[in-house]
């Protein structure tokens, strides 16, 4: 079995078939991060490219790390170093770097839509790292992974995401994600931060943490961006800690195998207080986790099917 | 007496058989239309009009209707040639059945004084419809403080606007509408609360969540809405909405109507022909502000053209080039061209019975020229030849790249319509390509 189309621009629209080809690949290139000679000749002869109109210390490395250790070349743009500060726009950028016959082109931008205008246009294959609002299917294919990996499965199970939903493109994909896998979802946040009609793409809505918790499998933080509240979005970070943060005494009333979870990077003492981020190994797994899932998405994306792997 | 555009005709038109629809007229049948020295100098009983070397057009299944006018365009000259010029939109008007459009002042400079109204003026002389220029509420549309509105109306202004954005500070737009009583000068309010709209670029919904866009609370333009009818009713100014977008903006207006407030409104074809979720894809051709909103409101638009509280339609025609228009969504500025497919679109709202014929061209026509004060908008004998002649059995399919405007930006591109102006006569002169 392969991927469908030359890109993977978002968890919306994946089938259930396609999310599991991705994690089962990724089980098998997990282990080749295991290994002291961390190289597969997978992508041997492939040119990658990053090209990160945002700032990024994670996703770019756990991308860079993927396409290295499938042996592909890889080249990072940052567009702080690159001729977009000169003007260039996107469709010029792209090009350009089509010309230089890339296979595969990695796009974090902070406009949603991005990758997919690039998708339609070039014909190499565009991953998206992360696009405004909208999506960050491979953090969402990673964390799925994780849940899957610790749990044992993905269908029945309840993740609760809690945070600011409404600028949240990890929080949209892990819905479609969870939701297509058979999962229940609840998204957590204050009003202000919880997007209308987001029940229409599947998840519960609750203003209450401690709901949101109850008896949840899997718990996913999402990082405030204090820049919210200059926007009035919330009144300050003791009372967004004191009502959406996650606490010893909070995750005590979610299940007793209750995973927690974080994208990364974490505001300790604002949506996680240290003792719970010090007392979880998984965040630091779903990193591990990153880089198989990315290696897995290049892999499928160039052609590779899950027997070759 | 205004100044404008205009092309004078000399020769006598006799237009035949046609299905004569004249609202302020009363007119729905079957007449004949002579026109004279360039104007209207009879309409009567088919085949009563002797011919007399006159230029003959058999308008047999046609519909002749007073020149359409749209009270809210954008020419983008001076300034912004590169999109449209004042030549280039009167060019896609008249290809659209406009004789007459108004031109909004968010050109660069502003037009916020005589010097720039009289250059639009000039540069519309030769241009193929009437161009009516809309001056600035204030200087430099800042919002700050008022332009000098007699000025405007001397050098030709009908109407005073900041359109673009919003006059955001309340005290100025009272003073605004106090003002304007001196020269009865009509003020077309861009209703939207930048606070609340903030930096959306879409529809406030559940498109815009899917698509991760900020969105424009329909409050935003609802909240001003509300404020400028509450101005307008304590002042007794003359106010009219441009681009009504919202449910929430129908039902305040048909309130404010009852009480017998002076205010006017306008919709756009886009309102009643499209949701948000014209949008998905990163559809650039769909933004504009206001934005595209729900079934549910597309549905009051109907109704508030169908009973009134909608008095006319205007595109508000606002051409970008394709580059502007390409790339991230977010970037993408506001608006889309018009002037082309308005017709066909408000024919769509005749065909699903949502108008009748009559009230259709009402609110291209009469309606307009009422709240402009202009004389126009009828064949009444003595007037101006302002007339368009509409197949309204004529498919076509909306093919962009043929637009006579310089821009392409059209969410309509590839629709299949049905109904056309095939003829666009001003003053009594007929030129340029017909489709007969």
């Amino acid at each position: 079995m392969a991927l469908r189309t030359k890109d993977l621009l978002g968890i919306k629209g994946m089938t259930a078939d396609e999310i599991k080809l991705i994690l089962d690949t990724a089980a098998t290139f997990k282990d080749v991060s295991e290994r002291d000679i961390k190289k597969v000749p997978a992508l041997r002869g492939k040119t990658v490219i990053n090209l990160f109109y945002e700032a990024s210390t994670r996703t770019r490395t756990s991308f860079e790390l993927a396409g290295k250790r499938l042996s592909a070349d890889v080249i990072n743009i940052s567009t702080s170093t690159s001729s977009v500060v000169k003007g260039e726009t996107l469709l010029d950028t792209a090009r350009n770097l089509e010309a230089m016959k890339c296979n595969i082109i990695i796009v974090r931008h902070s406009c949603s839509g991005a990758p997919e205008y690039l998708a339609r246009i070039l014909k190499s294959s565009v991953i998206n790292a992360g696009d405004g609002f909208h999506e960050h299917p491979t953090q969402a294919l990673l964390d799925m992974f994780t849940i899957r990996e610790k749990l044992g499965r993905l269908a029945g199970l309840t993740v609760a995401i809690v945070g600011d939903i409404a600028h949240s493109r990890v929080a949209r994909s892990n819905i479609h994600g969870l939701t297509a896998m058979g999962a229940k979802v609840r998204v957590c946040g204050p009003p202000t931060m919880i997007p209308p009609g987001i029940e229409c793409l599947g998840a519960e809505v609750t203003y209450d943490m401690d709901r949101a918790i109850d008896g949840a499998d899997a718990v996913m933080m999402l990082r405030l961006q204090l820049e919210r509240q200059a926007a009035g979005l919330f009144p300050g970070v003791r009372e967004y800690a004191r009502f959406y943060g996650l606490n010893t005494g909070r995750l005590a009333k979610a299940a007793s195998h209750a995973l927690v979870m974080h994208p990364g990077p974490m505001n300790r003492g604002v949506e996680i207080s240290s003792e719970v981020a010090d007392s979880t190994p998984v965040i630091l797994d779903q990193v591990t986790n990153g880089v198989a899932v990315r290696m897995a998405v290049m892999f499928l994306l160039s052609g590779g099917t899950k027997a070759e792997a | 007496m205004y100044l404008c555009g205009s092309i004078r005709g000399a020769m006598n038109l006799l237009i035949k058989n046609g299905h004569v629809v004249d609202p302020v007229n009363g007119i729905n049948k079957k007449l004949d239309i002579l026109v004279s020295g360039g104007k209207i100098a009879s309409v009567t009983k088919p085949g009563s009009i002797p011919e007399n070397g006159a230029q003959i057009i058999d308008a047999s299944g046609k519909l002749v209707v007073p020149g359409l006018i749209d009270m809210h365009v954008h020419l983008r000259e001076p300034g912004f040639e590169y999109k449209e010029t004042i030549t280039t939109g009167a060019a896609a008007a008249k290809a659209g059945g406009f004789t007459s459009v108004c031109c909004m002042p968010n050109t660069n400079p502003v037009n916020d004084n005589r010097s720039v109204t009289e250059f639009i003026l000039s540069q519309a002389r030769e241009a193929a419809a009437r161009v009516f220029p809309i001056g600035a509420i204030t200087k430099g549309s800042k919002g700050e403080e008022l332009a000098e509105m007699g000025e405007l109306r001397s050098a030709g202004c009908l109407a005073v606007s900041d359109d673009g954005k919003p006059v955001m500070n309340a005290a100025v737009m009272r003073r605004a509408l106090e003002y304007s009583k001196i020269f009865d000068m009509l003020i077309i309010s861009h209703c939207e609360d930048i606070a609340l709209a903030a930096k959306g670029v879409m529809n406030e919904g559940i498109v815009s969540t899917e698509l991760g866009l900020r969105g424009i609370t329909r409050a935003a333009e609802d909240v001003m809405t509300a404020r400028d009818i509450a101005l307008a009713e304590s002042t007794g100014g003359r106010l009219h909405i441009a681009h009504v977008s919202t449910a929430g903006s129908v039902s305040m207006l048909r309130d404010a109507k009852a009480r017998g407030v002076k205010v006017t409104a306008e919709t756009c074809p886009h309102y009643f022909s499209l949701t948000d979720e014209a949008v998905r894809a990163y559809n650039t051709m769909a933004k504009m502000n206001p934005p595209l909103r729900i079934a549910d409101d597309v549905n009051a638009i109907k109704q508030g053209l169908r009973d009134g509280t909608l008095d006319v339609i205007a595109t508000d025609h606002a051409p970008h080039a394709a580059d502007e228009k390409a790339g991230e969504f977010d970037y993408a500025p506001f608006g889309i061209v018009g002037l082309e497919t308005a017709l066909g679109l408000t024919l769509k709202l005749v065909e699903e019975d949502v108008l009748p014929l009559v009230e259709a061209i009402r609110k291209l026509t009469a309606n307009p020229a009422g709240i402009l004060k202009i004389d126009k908008g009828s064949l009444s004998a003595g007037s101006e030849a302002d007339i368009t002649i509409i197949d309204p059995s004529l498919e076509w399919t909306v093919n962009a790249s043929e637009f006579k405007s310089k821009s392409r930006n059209t969410p309509f591109n590839g629709w299949k319509l049905k109904g056309r102006a095939v003829q666009t006569i001003v003053g009594g002169s007929i030129e340029g390509r017909d489709r007969f």
